[in-house]
């Protein structure tokens, strides 16, 4: 928890600044198109996908980092989205603009199973 | 039954003067090179398999080739694979043939692979072939699976597997090599096929069957009727035991120990008894 807090303060903060600056011009559309708040991350660690399940708004951004030692994918198991294989610390990310239910997997181990929720 | 039961001589560390005496060939198994791994597992993958063509350029019988069942990249990148090529050139056996692990086909379905290994082979790289009066058959079972499933053969391989082997007389003696377990060793962490026992139906009529496996980094053994199932270790790192961890990964042991948990599978073939002799070795 303390880690997803700490990056969401992260992002939070140029949010806020870029916030700040609207107040200052004419409302924009596209002021709400980026809900960065509501962001998620999961983790790859030990062959698995956590949290395995995400709820996310429309328009928000997954990252996925991978913490093991081998090679893992991101892949929908409906084809929506692919990654590259990501190695030791690599990311990967996903911006969820439609509602909807993805299902996705480790193509390398597909043991490995994962679900973002969209709504 | 006229042909043969492959016996295992000895899961022993460190064992290699058994296997050999008296037999008319052997070749020997290596697997899970993991070229371009570099994690506290094994921070030199080069050196260990460097160690591995030693161990069977010291064999007492000459192997007369060498299989190699996947995973011989970490990444699938183009110099992981010349440097096993380079460092297998120094093996007394000049010929290898190859199936892939799913680290071998990352990314481009397994393109580049086909283009460096793939001359002689069928679809995404499954062949056979006869040596001495064995046939040998490569198979590929590391591409488009499925998510929750298990390694995959898929239709086009089984039914070329199928034809390969309809005209061959039951007591010719068969060795299948493939890079995910054809059996059932534990499904929980995708060790396994998912059409192994269809795979396994076209190879009922044979007295001796063979099947040679990596992935699991470890030696795992199963006679089943007239099929002996063997998976070999890794030349880069060892795994866990099924369940014994929260995941398969590669596990981390003391550097002294790293070696006697690395090795190869020496496999000896004896015309008269149909026999098969499989023999592994630990680098250390």
């Amino acid at each position: 928890m303390t880690k997803t807090n700490v990056w969401i303060a992260g992002l939070a903060t140029p949010l806020m600044v870029a916030m700040l600056l609207l107040f200052a011009v004419p409302p924009s559309v596209t002021a709400s198109d980026q809900p960065s708040a509501s962001n998620a991350e999961v983790k790859i660690d030990n062959f698995s996908f956590a949290p395995q399940t995400v709820t996310i708004p429309v328009g928000a951004t997954v990252t996925w980092t991978n913490r093991d030692d081998i090679p893992h994918t991101v892949v929908s198991t409906d084809g929506v989205f692919k990654s590259k294989v990501r190695d030791t610390d690599e990311q990967f990310s996903y911006t969820f603009s439609k509602a909807g239910t993805y299902p996705y997997f480790c193509s390398v181990h597909p043991k490995m199973t994962g679900k973002i929720v969209v709504q | 039954m006229s042909g043969g039961i492959p016996v295992s001589r000895a899961f022993a560390k460190g064992m290699h003067d058994s296997g050999g005496k008296g037999g008319d060939f052997s070749f020997v198994q290596i697997s899970d090179s993991h070229m371009g791994f570099n994690k506290p597992a094994n921070p030199d993958v080069v050196a260990t398999l460097q160690a591995a063509v030693d161990k069977i350029n010291g064999l007492p019988n000459k192997p007369e080739f060498l299989l190699h069942t996947g995973d011989i990249s970490h990444l699938s990148r183009p110099e992981q694979f010349d440097t096993v090529d380079q460092v297998l050139k120094g093996a007394s056996a000049k010929d290898v043939f190859f199936v892939p692990g799913e680290h071998d086909v990352l990314d481009d379905n397994g393109k580049s692979y086909l283009e460096r290994y793939g001359k002689n082979t069928h679809g995404a790289g499954w062949h056979s072939f006869d040596k001495k009066g064995i046939h040998f058959i490569g198979l590929v079972n590391v591409l488009n699976l499925k998510a929750g499933g298990l390694g995959s053969l898929g239709d086009e391989q089984l039914e070329w597997m199928e034809k390969d082997v309809k005209h061959l007389s039951h007591s010719t003696p068969i060795v299948v090599f493939a890079h995910i377990p054809l059996w059932s060793v534990y499904p929980e962490w995708g060790w396994g096929t998912q059409e192994s026992t269809q795979a396994l139906a076209y190879l009922k009529k044979f007295g001796s069957v063979t099947v040679l496996n990596g992935h699991i980094h470890q030696t795992m053994q199963k006679v089943e009727g007239n099929v002996t199932f063997h998976t070999a270790m890794s030349t880069a790192f060892p795994q866990p035991q099924s369940g014994k961890a929260d995941s398969p990964g590669p596990m981390k042991v003391p550097a002294e120990q790293l070696r006697t948990l690395l090795g190869i599978t020496d496999v000896n073939y004896v015309r008269g008894q149909h026999s098969l002799a499989i023999v592994d070795s630990t680098l250390g």
